[in-house]
Parts: structure tokens; C-alpha cells; sequence
């Protein structure tokens, strides 16, 4: 990749059309995971799930695409126009933001990136952070009584969380030493006779358990998706949304899905290392798995009260993710003096 | 160094200019037939009696407040578990030192009862 970053035009041309094959394929599984969804939730609750358009259903998101595209697309009378149209798209491109340093590996020392940072979480961190404009923003545009509420709830519970997510990560970051994602998945350990990449879930168990919680209240989803609580909120700040700006805030949240499931196997599950499997089918396999895991979750458990979920996030998994850097810390300084 | 991120500029206008694009076609494409009650907010059929933008409990506040403390905090941790290797027992002391701070602001903030929903 270096040899492009000294040909400026060729560079960027290659750039562009990473990014746009990124996008693409970002999209497609995207798609694919609104499919495998809604499958797997039918089968939780025993009936078949989307099987009419296509072979198994497959074209059942074309379908649902094609016709929200060609409904009525209006703005309500009292909402501000700039900001109603605005929100939904911040969503995507945040949500879409943090696949600019995600690394993929695809084959043996093949790894794709289009931006190789040294401070890649904390950018993933940051962009995650937008999506909180995003909701606030639609919530307050739509000028309604449940969108303002909802919007302010999410708000709250977004920040709440990031706390939680953001220290849970901490203690990989001391045992590695770098905010790289390629840095940490690539992690060498000496253990006797084996040397070579581990998953770090070993070293932080703790550290995943917390960074899973606050990851599923951070995407929105079930057992915390207190903004899309219809019993109390209608829909939260999506209410007054619908065609396909509702389209664009459920894209942003499914791509949300998929890079929270992403960093967790980049994070703790050793990336696109496992066994003998070839690199990038381990690393699809591991997201797959991730996925799974949201929709059994959503399939499984009840809805939190709001005061639950406050209290969860800043009287349980913060300071339980503070003593966990400690004792991470002690440990580690022991170990190295 | 500046230039490595302008992969991210190019993808923050891609992404942008995809979601755009895809809402502005549905104005497009899309018919248009609006009545003054389609264009009424949502109110679950009934005529919208209060305006939406009132007082709201100012936990919201409170709660953004303490995020911005506590996020500081976060960030604060990053350099400093990178650099933990050279820094060694004395900067991990300085850094229980500033935890044992934060720790009598998070107590006192706590039995406030700032954490609580009621």
C-alpha cells in the first residue's frame, strides 16, 4: 500500500474505489443480516420467518427496499426541515465511519484497510459517539412530544454507556500497548512452547463481559432498546420517520450491529486467526457469531425498565470496569516490574 | 501525517452522499399527496392539544453533566495504558492516585442520588 501513497493520483483513485467496494459490501451484509434475523427470530418463536421472495426468503430485503423507495417521502408540518432530512443521513455516515480502520484480514498476512491508523479505536469510539447527534437531532426535528422524549432517552443511555464501553477496553489496551486494531489482533505471546496469536478474551474475560453489554445498550438492541420501547414511547425518535429516511436509521443501526460484532472479534476472538481456517472465513464466522448472539438475545430476554438500565450502566459496569484496570494494571506491573 | 486521514474525509462524503442521495430520490419518486392531518404530529389520533417542546426533568442534564466528567476519564486512561510498559510502578501509583480522586466524586455523586431514576 505505501508505493500508492507516494503516486497522488493513482492513490487515490485506488482509495475511492475501496471505499466504494467497502461500502458495497458493507450494504450486502447489512441486507443479509436483516434477512438472517428475522429467520432466526422465527425459528426462536417457531414459526418459518421470511420465505416467499426468493429462494428461503433471500429476497425479501429487495423487496421491502424496492417498495419503501417509492413511498410517499413528506415532512411533518411542524418539523424543522434541515435538521428532519439531516439526522438520518449524520446516522449513516457515522455508522459507516468506523469501517475506515477496521482491518480485514483476507488471506495469510493479506489485510485490508483504508486507513491504517495508530489511533484506531478511539476513532470507532469517537464516530460512535456521532450517532448520538443523530438521535438527539431526530428526535428534536420531528417536534413531537414522543420523538423529544425518546430522542433524550437514547441520548442518555447512549452517553451512559460509552463509559462503560469505553474503559471495558482499557485493559486490552494495557496488555498490548497500541490503539491499532492490526497491533492488537496480531498480539504475540511466549507461553512455553507455544508462541503466536491468542484471543485476548484469555487475559480480559472481565473486559469482554462488560464491553458486550454495553455494546448491545450502545447499538440500541434488545434487552436495552428503551428508545424503541412502543409501550411507553410510540417510537421513540423514529415516530415521525418513515420511507426511507426510517430505512436510513435501521441501516445505521445494522451496520452499528455488525462493526460492534466486528471489534469484538478483532478485540478478543484473535481477529481472522483461528486454527486452520483460512483468515477471512474466520473472521465472517466469528461476526456471524456475534450476530447470532444479538438476535438470541433480542429472541430470549425482556425489555429493561429505564431505571434499571441507568443504575446497570453507571452503579454496576462502570465501576466494575474501573477495578478491572486496577487489578489489570497490578497484575501487570507484578508480572514486568 | 495529516494525509492518512483523508481516507475517512472521502468515506464520511461517500456514506453521506449515499444516505442523501437515497432520501432525496424518495421525494423524487415517491407520490405526493399531503392533508393537513397527515402532516399533524403523531399524537396517537387525538389532536395535539400542548406544544411537544416543554420542560424535561433535568436528570437528562445531570446525566450529560457526569458523562462529560467520567468520558474525560475514559480518555484520560488511553495514553496512559499504552504507555503503562515505560512508565512502570511509579506511573501506575500516579495513576491510582488520580482513580481514588475520581472514585470520592463518583461516591459523593452517588449518594446525591444523581443515579437514580425515580
Amino acid at each position: 500500500m505505501t508505493d500508492f501513497y507516494n503516486n497522488a493520483i493513482g492513490h487515490w483513485v485506488v482509495v475511492t474505489v475501496a471505499i466504494t467496494l467497502l461500502l458495497f459490501v458493507v450494504l450486502t451484509a447489512t441486507a443479509y443480516t436483516v434477512w438472517f434475523e428475522r429467520v432466526a427470530l422465527g425459528r426462536i418463536q417457531r414459526r418459518p420467518g421470511p420465505n416467499r421472495v426468493g429462494p428461503f426468503g433471500l429476497m425479501q430485503l429487495a423487496a421491502d427496499g424496492v417498495k419503501l423507495a417509492f413511498k410517499e417521502s413528506f415532512v411533518p408540518a411542524k418539523a424543522d426541515t434541515v435538521l428532519y432530512v439531516a439526522a438520518p443521513t449524520i446516522a449513516v455516515a457515522a455508522a459507516f465511519l468506523s469501517w475506515a480502520v477496521i482491518p480485514i484480514g483476507l488471506w495469510y498476512n493479506v489485510q485490508y484497510w483504508i486507513a491504517d491508523l495508530n489511533i484506531g479505536v478511539l476513532l470507532i469510539f469517537a464516530f460512535s459517539s456521532l450517532n448520538v447527534y443523530a438521535i438527539l437531532l431526530g428526535g428534536y426535528s420531528s417536534n413531537t412530544k414522543y420523538s423529544l422524549l425518546g430522542g433524550l432517552r437514547s441520548a442518555a443511555q447512549l452517553i451512559s454507556y460509552e463509559i462503560a464501553l469505553g474503559l471495558s477496553l482499557v485493559p486490552t489496551f494495557m496488555i498490548v500497548g497500541s490503539l491499532r486494531l492490526r497491533d492488537i489482533v496480531e498480539y504475540t505471546v511466549h507461553w512455553g512452547p507455544y508462541t503466536g496469536p491468542i484471543p485476548l478474551i484469555l487475559l480480559t474475560p472481565i473486559g469482554f463481559v462488560i464491553y458486550l453489554m454495553a455494546a448491545v445498550a450502545e447499538t440500541n438492541r434488545a434487552p436495552f432498546d428503551l428508545p424503541e420501547a412502543e409501550q411507553e414511547l410510540i417510537g421513540g425518535f423514529l415516530t415521525e420517520y418513515s420511507g426511507l429516511k426510517f430505512v436510513m436509521y435501521y441501516l445505521a443501526e445494522y451496520v452499528n450491529m455488525i462493526t460492534v460484532s466486528a471489534l469484538a472479534a478483532l478485540l478478543f476472538f484473535g481477529g481472522w486467526y483461528l486454527w486452520f481456517v483460512p483468515p477471512v472465513i474466520a473472521f465472517v464466522l466469528k461476526v456471524i457469531f456475534f450476530l447470532f448472539l444479538y438476535i438470541w438475545l433480542r429472541g430470549t430476554l425482556p425489555r429493561l425498565r429505564y431505571d434499571m438500565l441507568m443504575r446497570l450502566g453507571w452503579k454496576v459496569l462502570m465501576p466494575l470496569a474501573i477495578a478491572n484496570i486496577i487489578i489489570t494494571g497490578i497484575v501487570l506491573v507484578a508480572v514486568q516490574g | 501525517m495529516i494525509q492518512a486521514y483523508v481516507p475517512l474525509l472521502i468515506l464520511a462524503l461517500v456514506a453521506g452522499g449515499f444516505a442523501a442521495s437515497n432520501i432525496l430520490i424518495t421525494f423524487v419518486v415517491g407520490p405526493y399527496r399531503p392533508t393537513r392531518e397527515k402532516l399533524s404530529p403523531y399524537e396517537s389520533g387525538m389532536t395535539e392539544i400542548v406544544p411537544p417542546r416543554q420542560r424535561f426533568p433535568i436528570k437528562f442534564y445531570v446525566i450529560a453533566m457526569l458523562f462529560l466528567l467520567f468520558d474525560i476519564e475514559a480518555v484520560s486512561f488511553y495514553p496512559w495504558s499504552i504507555l503503562l510498559r515505560s512508565l512502570h510502578f511509579a506511573g501506575f501509583i500516579e495513576m491510582l492516585i488520580f482513580v481514588a480522586i475520581l472514585l470520592v466524586g463518583f461516591i459523593y455523586v452517588w449518594k446525591k442520588g444523581a443515579l437514580d431514576w425515580e
